[in-house]
């Protein structure tokens, strides 16, 4: 438990010391801007049918995300490795998972904190609009709680890029591409949402869009948390293998 | 036992770092693994340090198997890497506090030992600096304090004077020294005076095998038997040739010119003899002219390069 509290603060530290940190928020502090001011331009002109959440998350969240994520991740395990730090820290008394968990929910952590600009937008739009209903405060807990999911789930598959590999820009890249690849697989799904195969049926479950679309309505079905639960678990076990793999003989 | 290593083989796709090793090192010894690039030194601390598993073999830290217990070896343990990784954008201090913690210690026993090898390593100015910032003497001094930090029972230093300027050199062998007092140290360098004034005991590696395992002062006595006499005679050069080549003692011989009229003769001894008086006696019935005569002790120097020279070479000397 040691390691793991003294390992979280250090890595989540990181961020702050290093440029990426800064320049990572600032790219989503942008974007989330720019988001707000199409929408507000929308606000002005006639109604929109849907909440503006769901607007947000039909494309810039993603924009965001699919970039995020891969920088937010690839220094974890590459640079160590790089470095050779990694090995003053394997040579520590210190636990495969602990190490794992730590990297995870630093880079969680900072996920999170990236977020927080959003919540300035809603605030400003709560108070110009006098207070009305526009966003409620539960349609917003639970688009945050869609945040929090998939960002375990993308922060999960940057970890395991990069413990694969020392070079940072390959654990982007592979990062980039596994979870582009979720994201496209869920207009697949949408493509044959009407046949009822078990394939679309499964296709159906790691729709990632969708099931962002529907915590942004304010939706939160237990099938989505169990998917993402369980592939975020999946993806850290992998990066405990790849992580313990040094020891194989 | 600090240290058993039993048949300890280590391969790397294809290639044998470590092959077949044996040997022990007792608790409160100071050993030097010396050997050029490649010889396995680094391997073999690796796995020392549980980092890496060995293919077949064993090793032993404390009487604990370095693959089985693992994690109750790496307590024991302080382990400096090849080339000192570090955070460059901690501080000193916070970085050491970050190692302790990081190492099992608890609050007040970080603070204290802490405080405890800033001291011992003279990094009290530069406490609070960026470790990026810091110059190379001082950040090894820094990975040193790291591995010193949890009061470990082994050290282990991989190369810890490479890079370093004279002065520095001269510090952190000191540190060495100190440490031999309290702990077991096992450190590899393929630098000679070094292993030579800290070790009190060198093994000497090439691919991956121990060629010779003993003190410095008994190595250089069993290897130092063939020495050398280097003498400067004043005299004609073809004489001189013709007078070493008939002299059946002496196995080679080669004359370089010194300044005036002097030659300066290497002779090699068959047998390991000592030629001093024989030559001393051929000048003095040819009325030559001799103004030095003296025996090459083998520095240490001379039986590693001699022990670790690729075979191929072996024939040019």
């Amino acid at each position: 438990m040691q390691v793991y509290r003294t390992l979280t603060r250090r890595e989540l530290g990181t961020f702050f010391y290093s440029w990426i940190g800064y320049i990572v928020v600032a790219g989503a502090t942008f974007l989330m801007g720019l988001c707000f001011y199409t929408l507000l331009d929308r606000l002005q002109g006639e109604a929109i049918p849907m909440p503006i959440t769901e607007f947000f998350f039909n494309f810039y969240f993603w924009l965001i995300l699919l970039f995020s994520a891969p920088v937010i991740t690839m220094r974890l395990f590459a640079l160590e490795k790089y470095s050779g730090t990694f090995e003053t820290l394997m040579t520590a008394p210190v636990g495969d998972v602990a190490v794992v968990l730590a990297k995870f929910t630093a880079a969680l952590v900072f996920f999170m904190i990236m977020w927080l600009p959003l919540l300035g937008c809603v605030f400003i739009l709560r108070y110009f609009t006098r207070g009305s209903n526009l966003v409620e405060a539960g349609t917003l807990c639970s688009a945050f709680f869609g945040i929090f999911l998939l960002g375990s789930l993308y922060m999960a598959i940057g970890c395991f890029a990069s413990a694969l590999t020392r070079n940072q820009i390959v654990a982007a890249m592979i990062s980039f591409a596994i979870g582009a690849a979720f994201f496209l697989l869920s207009f697949l799904a949408d493509q044959f949402a009407l046949q009822r195969t078990w394939v679309t049926r499964s296709l159906d479950c790691i729709c990632v869009w969708r099931q962002m679309q529907e915590f942004a309505r304010g939706v939160v079905d237990t099938r989505y948390i169990v998917f993402y639960v369980t592939s975020t678990v999946f993806f850290l076990f992998l990066t405990c293998r790849v992580v313990e793999s040094r020891r194989w003989k | 036992m600090m240290i058993e290593v039993s048949n300890l083989t280590k391969r790397y796709a294809g290639n044998t770092a470590v092959a077949d090793l044996s040997f022990t090192v007792a608790r409160g010894e100071v050993v030097g693994l010396l050997g050029p690039n490649g010889a396995g030194k680094s391997t073999t601390m690796r796995i020392l340090a549980c980092f890496t598993p060995a293919t077949s073999g064993h090793a032993r830290v404390a009487g604990l198997d370095v693959y089985a217990d693992a994690d109750a070896v790496r307590r024991r343990i302080g382990y400096m890497p090849e080339n000192n990784p570090l955070h460059p954008d901690m501080r000193v201090r916070e970085y050491l506090k970050f190692r302790a913690r990081l190492k099992g210690l608890g609050h007040s026993r970080t603070r204290e030992r802490v405080d405890a090898v800033i001291a011992q390593c003279g990094l009290a100015e530069v406490s609070k600096r960026i470790i990026g910032q810091l110059s190379k003497g001082y950040r090894q001094r820094v990975g040193l304090a790291d591995a010193l930090v949890h009061d470990p029972e082994l050290i282990i230093l991989d190369e810890p004077t490479i890079g370093l300027d004279p002065n520095q050199i001269r510090s952190v062998r000191q540190l060495i020294k100190q440490l031999g007092r309290r702990h077991t140290v096992l450190i590899s360098s393929h630098i000679l005076p070094e292993v030579e004034m800290t070790c009190n005991r060198v093994l000497i590696m090439r691919e991956g095998r121990i060629l010779a395992a003993d003190s410095p002062e008994n190595l250089q006595k069993t290897m130092g038997k063939n020495g050398q006499i280097i003498t400067e005679i004043a005299a004609p050069l073809e004489e001189l040739k013709t007078c070493w080549a008939q002299m059946p003692e002496i196995a080679h011989y080669n004359i370089a010119a010194a300044e005036g009229e002097y030659h300066r003769c290497a002779l090699t001894a068959v047998g390991g003899q000592d030629l001093r008086p024989l030559i001393f006696a051929l000048v003095r019935e040819r009325g030559w002219k001799l103004r030095e005569l003296s025996r090459v002790r083998h520095s240490l120097e001379d039986i590693y390069i001699r022990l670790t020279r690729p075979e191929s070479e072996e024939e040019k000397f």
